[in-house]
């Protein structure tokens, strides 16, 4: 039998009633597709005028990119540029894609990160770069053979290939001599190479962890532990080729179980450090770019390509480039000056600025041989100067993030913590991410 | 079995028509849209356009999305967003890491949640009742609350890590792998971190409840021989039985919304996932991978599952009248 008081089923009618209608006016309102143009309305691709940038906020990048600007100011009186950091957020990707949701993201960031382009893409934010006149010509001709990984599935580039920041193994000098190996030419060559290395600097209590990269579960880990090996042990091959993953195979469970054994031997932390454990001396060697160099002001440092499990000769050695792009968005109205300063930014000049102020790999094609005075005043960055040469990127398609998410899950699970078998782990993400990319 | 009926004090049915009744009996439908004081309505509609902004219209939009295809795109971007009917919802059922979320929060409250009344209650009743540095443990209690989570999360890193103070105290019984990276320890850790850092805020929900519960009720307890224990059980506990419901309600809500901690103490919901929670789901699903479809659909199923806890809890802890 009802209980309810007339007073009761008024106030339950009423709330239904408003519930009902909230629903239905925001399905009204979220239904429409807003105004303006999916290339920003304005002057779109012929627009010249004003226009607005953002850059990311470390030191170096800040100083290279106002510099910039004010080169691009001063010549240009009635294209005038505005720059800024990319505003705070947990990451940039979550504050780039949440502009573009609102329309007002800026001409160009500097910044953009290779596996949030599919999903920028898919959102229609990004401007296709190849339809400029001169857009693929320009691309190809300043990155060479490599601007072929940042080109979309549909063919076109949706970003401009703009610095990497390859990869490789930096050691201890100071520890490596503590524990009895040679620190000017360590053997970090081969797998086994490594494992002896690791082995000897935490028997001896040198450091608590040989190595330690994050061994927690963001999608993007696997960037600084699995990826930087494969690379190198697979000759360049990316997660993802062709539609299909490509880490089941003998050479990605060859780096599962090294890394599976630098944990199982306390070689590695499966616990997080809270801080940089190769600059608190907790650790002595760590996979990371040039632009740590830097960093490691107190580290008395070497670096070396990642190891194979054969020990392949560094000229051959691949890795992961760590690559930020420039994207051109679609909420520009003035997208002819934003390709110029695109293409003024990533000139010849920009980027030697670029070179000497950040440390960072213009992604450029012969970058020793069209700097090699910086080299050779620098000669802690040649190594990563020819490195460049040899970088893999994270694979350009769709679901990108998803994909890497599920890989890390699997690599956690299988690698990190050591909870089943890695080979049906990976054959399980495997067929995943096969599903994923074919959406 | 007789009822009894009290005289009306305003308005009612027996009210003689037209006597006393004013404007209000001329202007019904005003009168019952505004109610008989439509000032009042002025003064709260700041409040009312906040919820109906803030709170209201996103979950409208919420639920929109859950049943439809849909992914932000920028402004003037065509594309479809076809009605999909529960495939979304069928999407995150199916997804193994969001079952594990939903039980990982579900033994996130099973502790959390009694751990923070019987803390919070037990703690006020004890500084009510104290008069010595009543103020500085008030502030020392209160003082997690208000600090950011990420400050003080870096403290119960150190704290909780395999070399940290836990396990130097701890020896031999310090478990392996270390609380954060260890699957049974990961998520009760995580509800000990939230119970510590909210129990501020409920212990002075209690406290302030605890200034309408009469004393003559305990001098009358007193009287009959009830000792201290009685008197809590049989006085306190149910003078303060609205905060109870208050602080049940506060908690199991703000613990079902649990992201933070998992995200910055177990760096994302590890290990393998035994610390991730349905927000933080939605987070990557939504976020970070680009599927805000999916993600609202598990939002609308974690507002169906608090609404029912917060039902349960009404009814079974609530006022009986």
């Amino acid at each position: 039998m009802s209980t309810k008081t007339p007073r009761t089923r008024r106030t339950l009618a009423t709330a239904s009633a408003a519930a009902l209608a909230l629903v239905a006016v925001t399905a009204c309102s979220s239904g429409g597709d807003g105004g303006g143009g999916g290339n920003g309305g304005g002057g779109g691709e012929e627009g010249r005028g004003d226009i607005t940038v953002w850059y990311s906020n470390n030191e170096q990048e800040v100083a290279w990119a106002e510099q910039m600007i004010e080169a691009w100011n001063a010549d240009n009186p009635d294209q005038q540029v505005e720059g800024q950091e990319i505003p705070a957020g947990a990451s940039s990707e979550e504050v780039i894609g949440a502009a573009i949701t609102a329309g007002n993201a800026p001409c160009l960031i500097y910044n953009t990160a290779p596996v949030a382009v599919p999903q920028f893409q898919k959102q229609g934010g990004l401007v296709s770069l190849s339809e400029f006149e001169d857009g693929d010509e320009y691309i190809e001709e300043r990155s060479g053979e490599t601007a072929a990984q940042y080109a979309s599935e549909d063919g076109a580039y949706y970003q401009m290939p703009w610095k990497s920041n390859p990869v490789m193994l930096f050691y201890n000098k100071d520890m490596f001599e503590a524990a009895g190996l040679d620190a000017e030419n360590p053997s970090l060559a081969t797998y086994d190479d490594f494992l002896a290395a690791s082995k000897e600097i935490v028997d001896k209590g040198i450091a608590p962890n040989a190595i330690n990269p994050a061994p927690t579960s963001e999608f993007f880990q696997s960037w600084f532990d699995f990826y930087p090996m494969y690379a190198a042990e697979t000759g360049g091959t990316q997660l993802v080729e062709d539609g299909a993953s490509t880490f089941t195979s003998e050479d990605g469970y060859a780096v599962a179980e090294l890394w599976k054994t630098m944990y199982d031997e306390g070689y590695s932390s499966r616990e997080q450090y809270q801080g940089d454990s190769f600059a608190d001396g907790q650790s002595a060697m760590a996979t990371v770019g040039p632009w740590a160099i830097g960093v490691y002001d107190d580290v008395n440092w070497g670096a070396v390509p990642v190891p194979t499990s054969d020990g392949i000769a560094p000229s051959e050695t691949y890795t992961f480039s760590d690559a930020k792009n420039i994207g051109l968005y679609t909420a520009c109205e003035n997208q002819a000056t934003a390709w110029d300063l695109l293409k003024f930014s990533t000139s010849e000049e920009q980027d030697g600025q670029l070179l000497e102020l950040t440390g960072q790999m213009p992604l450029r094609a012969n970058l020793t041989e069209t700097y090699p005075e910086f080299f050779e005043e620098n000669p802690a960055y040649e190594l990563f100067g020819d490195q460049a040469s040899r970088t893999v990127e994270v694979p350009n398609v769709p679901n990108a993030v998803t994909v890497w998410q599920t890989f890390r899950d699997a690599y956690s699970e299988a690698v990190i913590f050591g909870e089943g078998d890695i080979q049906s782990s990976f054959e399980d993400a495997a067929t995943e991410i096969d599903e994923l990319v074919s959406e | 079995m007789t009822t009894a009926t009290s005289p009306r004090r305003t308005g009612g049915p027996d009210r003689p028509s037209g006597a006393a009744g004013g404007s209000p009996q001329k202007h019904p439908l005003l009168n019952r849209i505004f109610g008989k004081h439509p000032l009042g309505l002025i003064f709260s509609a700041p409040y009312l356009v906040f919820i109906a902004i803030v709170f209201a219209y996103p979950l409208g939009l919420a639920v929109w999305i859950a049943f439809h295809d849909f992914y932000f795109t920028a402004p003037g971007v065509p594309v479809d967003r076809p009605f999909v009917g529960f495939d979304n919802f069928r999407t995150a059922l199916t997804d193994p890491d969001v079952w594990q979320a939903f039980g990982n929060v579900g033994i996130f409250l099973l502790i959390n949640v009694p751990l923070t009344v019987v803390l919070s209650l037990v703690l006020a009743n004890g500084l009510n009742q104290i008069t010595r540095f009543r103020t500085f443990l008030r502030v020392a209690y209160y003082v997690p609350y208000v600090t950011a989570s990420v400050a003080v999360v870096g403290v119960w890193l150190f704290l909780f890590n395999g070399n940290g103070l836990v396990n130097e105290i701890l020896g031999p019984l310090a478990p392996s792998p270390s609380w954060l990276i260890n699957s049974t320890w990961a998520m009760p850790t995580i509800a000990l971190f939230v119970t510590w850092k909210q129990l501020g805020l409920y212990i002075l929900l209690y406290l302030a409840a605890l200034q309408n519960v009469q004393q003559e009720l305990y001098e009358s307890a007193s009287t009959d021989g009830a000792g201290k224990v009685r008197q809590f059980f049989s006085v306190t506990v149910p003078g303060v039985r609205p905060a109870t419901l208050l602080v049940l309600l506060l908690s199991t809500v703000t613990g079902a919304n649990l992201f933070t901690e998992p995200y910055l103490l177990t760096g994302g919901g590890g290990p393998n996932g035994s610390s991730a929670s349905p927000v933080l789901i939605m987070y990557q699903r939504g976020l970070e991978q680009g599927n805000p479809d999916v993600a609202a659909a598990i939002g609308v199923i974690l507002i169906v599952l608090v609404l029912i806890l917060a039902y349960l809890q009404n009814r079974f802890a609530g006022e009986r009248n």
